[in-house]
């Protein structure tokens, strides 16, 4: 075999190939892995992570975890994070439902609120994020007023330019049998709604399930609430010279960010609910009808199960979208892992490498976890074909 | 086919990085670059910020341009990187600039620990707050249980948990990345303080739409010795920013001024004779550079009361005392080493 | 047997009766529209007082209030916008400090850059190969060397002057140029039958899909001359740039592959028995109807990156935001409405070219729907 009809086979031009491209690839990595070596040898600092467990000696502002200014850089870390996961939790979940409410407003039949709707995707998508989340921090501090003349909620809440203030929950000993109760209601729920779906599919017979569920679940740890004298203490932010202390507080870094994310997202999550409704073909819901099913009826058990088919996978990038844009929380201070670590710890300890690494680290891992989850439930929604 | 371009693209690139030019002295890679990569400030009126011609100006700029008037003979020599506090020293480490020019505070960490050095303390500063003239706040120590708002990732965020901390005070920090995102939050009313180095804490005053409704607190808690860093491993780079530095003070302490240094190269003082190099005084040499480096430095930037003047002092609109600044014999703490 | 004239036949059709009443004009479209049921009723009620509460108010500060000319603050004290501080900074918005002598040749660029882009966007206008080859190859070496001034004895412009509505048009067209043309062979990568492309693509997309651009962002700013050799740099504009434009390459890989997957398998297998080396059966059958399917996904990722470039002002960078911001700062324009109006202002510009766009790939959209139906 000649030279030319060797290299003219395609496997072994393949392999060859491939053989180059992991060579290359390789050889690229430990190219960058060297020039880093030499140029922080210069420095004499070498890549190290021993930094983490060094006072921090920084006050954070929102600590949902235990934190002072003498924990350790680890400890940082972990406010981050749990701020990051925290806003983007909160943000996928009020993004999916108001997305969902605005791409089903784009198909009403209400011309106005069809009309709202298409106006408020139209312009949230076409303007920069960053630009909203600015937007959104000055407009919560210009409108709400000085925490002295603070807007009073019922309850002892109030509302001012310092956060959203509500009483927190201090339960005493008898809470805890509130708690097994509710856990009982839905223990039992669970039960009773598959005991309904049984007969259902069985005898045709109808269980009022979503009344009796609902009851057992709002009503049994309230009957035993009261039961047990009511074990249950609120503690209400009061107003000190400056400030107030006490209760739950939303800071309005987190407001903003939150506003700005859900506002943002839904806009395309709501895209996504109409191409999805839209694609599932009207014969279906002409035949739900002949079929004697209300509107409900139809949406719930005919349109929105073929609807998710079509949803799911770009609702996944979306939700992964969120949690990355979430650290543009770095533009108005809300102390989240790019804030925290990025920006403070990073410029205490000039660990830079480090630092990245762990970043870049966190979030791939966090979009891998909730990928694989929207995979998996994906692949309930999807179409079972026999 | 695909993976000959993906693999040929690779090699590319790998082999046109590994021909370029690797060199430890800073000072030829500057040269060979034809300018000078300095890091400043983001925006900080009287340090550095562009101002309405679209140029750079400021402090810590005039100190950028002093460096390239000694080494090119040319204060347009200079590149800006604008940078946030939260980049400063990794662009530093890296080499993506030559030397950093940007209100840092000297501490044992940063010498220690950073791979980086300080070259002298151009300014002296310390930490102030900024509050609302009405709020009735005396002293810090006033702003228990406040929101105070400050840069993160600086000194001034350290300094603020130890004040409050070692005297029993509770407070809310209100870290942000961007000074200019701070003073806003501030100005809206978010914090009931807005703290930075007492110079910062006048430029950002200034800024405000209506300055009088807002005061410094005249206690300063902190010491803030500001000045330029550079990396370390390069003696010879160190010495062109550090002398640099004393070359400005001294020419101020001997009278040379941008105006009459072309008369005082005449001069019969030994001394002004050997910071402007003349009668065979060859220090600019000793540092790599040619002997009429500061005569260069003076003619185009002119000395440290000069700059301070225009740009913080009594010729800008920030007004800012000499205090510490002040030369040794002035009252101050600037002292030029001497040039022998 | 004539009809004569007594039969009665009718020459022309009767005049349509009108409709009846309700079913045409103003009133029945509003019933129908907005008041056809109790709930729709009190939907539009609702809207309708949502919207009188906040269009008012809206209007009277973006148009009655405000200042439309001024010289300092003071005239921006009333609580409208402040147009005159927009007016008073333009030049500065428009193309940030780049030397006033010279901004003639920013206009030529875009002068030029529109002369290529409008026949390429009219889709009845011939010469479609020359124009992109134009736009591709031609003007991006003639752009370069006007803006920069290497290479025709024009003054040089460091690209640390560049800034503005300016750089962020720069950094969005390299971001397209270079992110489909990445984007579709990390695509091809992804779908290759050699296990170790596969890998490399995939590994390589999914990374950058992970990961915060603004982490991104900083370590091309600051960080990236760690991993070259001492001593090697490179502009730190054209860093973010490429980094913006590597990101979203990830994006379009993703994209195209969505695009090669609707490719039916008959047509790698008709064009493999007629032949046809592998290259060809890209460039001539699969990567054609593969594009056409995701024209508006590519649209959609164009539009994301150019409202991404907004991100490079967090690193210090005077992209048309940053410049904004950057001008708010002016102790002569402090007053409460200029941040105000410096965002609104971004974001009506920002609006335009990405609503544009999407217009845009609707429009295609359509087009390329219709031509299926005439099939």
């Amino acid at each position: 075999m000649t030279f030319g009809g060797f290299f003219n086979d395609t496997r072994v031009r393949g392999l060859a190939l491939q053989v180059l491209a992991f060579a290359g690839a390789v050889a690229f990595v430990a190219w960058i892995v060297v020039n880093t070596n030499t140029n922080l040898g210069r420095l004499g600092i070498g890549v190290d992570f021993g930094f983490l467990d060094d006072r921090a000696g920084f006050n954070i502002v929102q600590t949902p975890i235990p934190y002072d200014n003498n924990s350790t850089y680890f400890r940082a870390f972990l406010v981050g994070l749990v701020n990051t996961l925290m806003v983007s939790a909160l943000g996928i979940v009020l993004a999916t439902i108001l997305g969902f409410l605005i791409g089903i407003g784009r198909l009403s039949t209400n011309w106005l609120l069809a009309k709202l709707c298409t106006v408020y995707v139209e312009t949230i998508r076409n303007v920069p994020l960053l630009l909203q989340v600015v937007f959104w921090f000055e407009a919560v501090l210009v409108l709400l007023p000085r925490p002295q003349a603070g807007i009073v909620l019922p309850f002892g809440g109030n509302l001012n330019n310092r956060g959203l203030y509500l009483p927190a929950p201090v339960t005493e000993p008898g809470f805890l049998a509130v708690a097994i109760a509710l856990v009982v209601a839905i223990a039992l729920t669970i039960v009773l709604a598959r005991w309904s779906r049984r007969r259902q599919a069985a005898t045709g017979k109808t269980f009022p399930m979503w009344t009796v569920g609902a009851a057992l679940v709002l009503g049994a740890p309230l009957l035993v609430f009261l039961v047990t004298g009511a074990p249950l203490a609120w503690q209400e932010p009061t107003l000190q010279r400056l400030n107030f202390t006490g209760g739950i507080v939303v800071i309005p870094e987190l407001a903003a960010l939150l506003v700005a994310l859900t506002l943002y997202t839904a806009a395309f999550i709501a895209e996504v609910v109409r191409a999805g409704v839209l694609a599932v073909p009207r014969g279906q819901v002409e035949a739900a009808g002949a079929l004697g099913l209300h509107r409900g009826l139809t949406m719930r058990k005919v349109v929105v199960p073929q609807a998710l088919r079509v949803i799911t996978p770009p609702l996944t990038n979306q939700y992964l979208n969120l949690i990355k844009n979430s650290s543009l929380a770095v533009a108005i201070g809300y102390p989240d892992l790019v804030g925290v670590f990025k920006n403070t710890v990073l410029n205490q300890t000039g660990r830079a490498i480090e630092v990245i690494g762990i970043t870049m680290a966190v979030y791939l891992f966090i979009s891998l976890v909730t990928a694989v989850a929207m995979n998996l439930f994906n692949a309930r929604v999807a179409l079972r074909e026999r | 086919m695909k993976t000959a371009v993906v693999a040929a693209i690779i090699g590319v690139t790998a082999g046109l990085a590994a021909a370029a030019p690797a060199s430890a002295a800073t000072l030829d890679d500057v040269r060979a670059r034809g300018y000078l990569q300095c890091g400043v400030h983001t925006g900080l009126f009287g340090f550095a910020e562009v101002d309405n011609n679209g140029e750079w100006a400021g402090f810590d700029v005039d100190y950028c341009r002093a460096i390239a008037s000694a080494i090119f003979d040319d204060p347009t020599a200079v590149r800006f990187t604008p940078l946030s506090a939260a980049e400063r020293f990794t662009a530093l480490q890296s080499g993506a600039i030559d030397v950093l020019v940007r209100i840092t505070t000297w501490t044992m960490t940063r010498d220690a620990s950073l791979g980086l050095t300080f070259a002298g303390v151009n300014y002296y500063d310390g930490q102030g707050f900024l509050v609302p003239a009405d709020a009735g706040f005396e002293t810090a120590a006033d702003l228990d249980g406040g929101t105070i708002c400050v840069q993160t990732g600086t000194t001034t965020e350290l300094n603020l948990a130890d004040y409050f901390n070692s005297r029993g005070l509770t407070f809310t920090a209100i870290a942000v990345a961007d000074r200019a995102e701070a003073i806003s939050a501030f100005e809206a009313g978010r914090c009931d303080a807005f703290t930075a180095d007492a110079s910062n804490v006048y430029s950002a005053r200034m800024t405000l739409a209506t300055p009088a409704n807002y005061e410094v607190l005249p206690e300063v808690i902190s010491k803030e010795p500001l000045g330029p860093m550079v990396r370390i491993g390069d003696p010879q780079w160190l010495n062109i920013v550090r002398w640099t530095h004393y070359a400005l003070l001294n020419a101020e302490e001997l009278g040379v001024t941008q105006a009459n240094v072309a008369e005082m190269l005449a001069s019969p003082n030994p001394e002004i004779q050997r910071l402007l190099g003349q009668n065979g005084a060859a220090f600019g040499e000793m540092i790599g550079l040619t002997n009429d480096w500061a005569a260069r430095i003076i003619t185009q930037i002119g000395n440290y009361g000069e700059i301070f003047d225009r740009n913080l002092g009594a010729g800008s609109p920030l007004g800012i005392e000499r205090g510490l600044n002040a030369l040794w014999n002035a009252g101050g703490i600037q002292y030029g080493m001497p040039i022998r | 047997m004539a009809l004569g004239d007594h039969a009665f036949v009718r020459r022309a059709p009767v005049a349509p009766r009108p409709p009846p009443r309700g079913v045409v004009g103003p009133l029945a479209w509003l019933r129908n529209n907005l008041f056809s049921s109790p709930a729709n009723t009190a939907t539009t009620i609702l809207i309708a007082l949502f919207l009188a509460w906040t269009v008012p108010p809206l209007i009277r500060w973006l148009f009655i209030d405000a200042a439309w000319t001024g010289d300092d603050r003071s005239v921006c004290l009333d609580g409208g916008a402040c147009w005159a501080f927009i007016g008073a900074k333009i030049n500065l918005i428009l193309y940030g400090q780049y030397p006033p002598d010279e901004r003639w040749r920013i206009v030529l660029v875009a002068a030029l850059f529109v002369a290529g882009l409008v026949p390429l966007a009219i889709p009845r206008v011939p010469g479609k190969r020359w124009n992109v080859v134009y736009l591709l190859v031609v003007f991006p070496v003639i752009a370069f060397m006007l803006l920069t001034g290497i290479g025709i004895g024009l003054d040089k412009v460091p690209t640390d002057r560049w800034g503005g509505l300016f750089v962020t048009l720069v950094a969005a067209v390299m971001g397209i140029v270079i992110s489909l043309p990445l984007g579709i062979l990390l695509a091809l990568g992804r779908r290759s039958k050699l296990p170790v492309v596969r890998w490399l693509s995939t590994a390589f997309i999914e990374f950058w899909r992970g990961v915060p651009l603004v982490a991104v962002l900083f370590m091309a700013s600051v960080m990236l001359p760690i991993f070259l050799p001492p001593g090697v740099t490179f502009d730190k504009l054209l860093r973010a740039m490429l980094c913006i434009a590597i990101f979203y390459s990830a994006y379009m890989a993703e994209v195209v592959r969505g695009g090669l997957q609707a490719v039916p398998k008959g047509q790698y297998e008709g064009s493999m028995a007629l032949g046809l080396s592998w290259f060809q059966q890209m460039r001539l059958v699969v990567m054609p109807q593969a594009l056409t399917v995701v024209i508006p996904g590519i649209v959609n990722t164009f539009i994301a990156l150019f409202k991404d470039t907004s991100l490079i002002m967090v690193i210090g960078l005077f992209d048309l935001l940053g410049m904004l911001k950057s001008a708010t700062n002016d102790s002569d324009w402090a007053s409460p409405s200029v941040p105000a109006t410096a965002y609104v202002f971004a974001g009506i510009i920002y609006w335009v070219f990405c609503f544009g766009l999407s217009r845009y790939s609707v429009f295609i959209e359509r087009r390329l729907s219709r031509g299926k139906l005439h099939r």
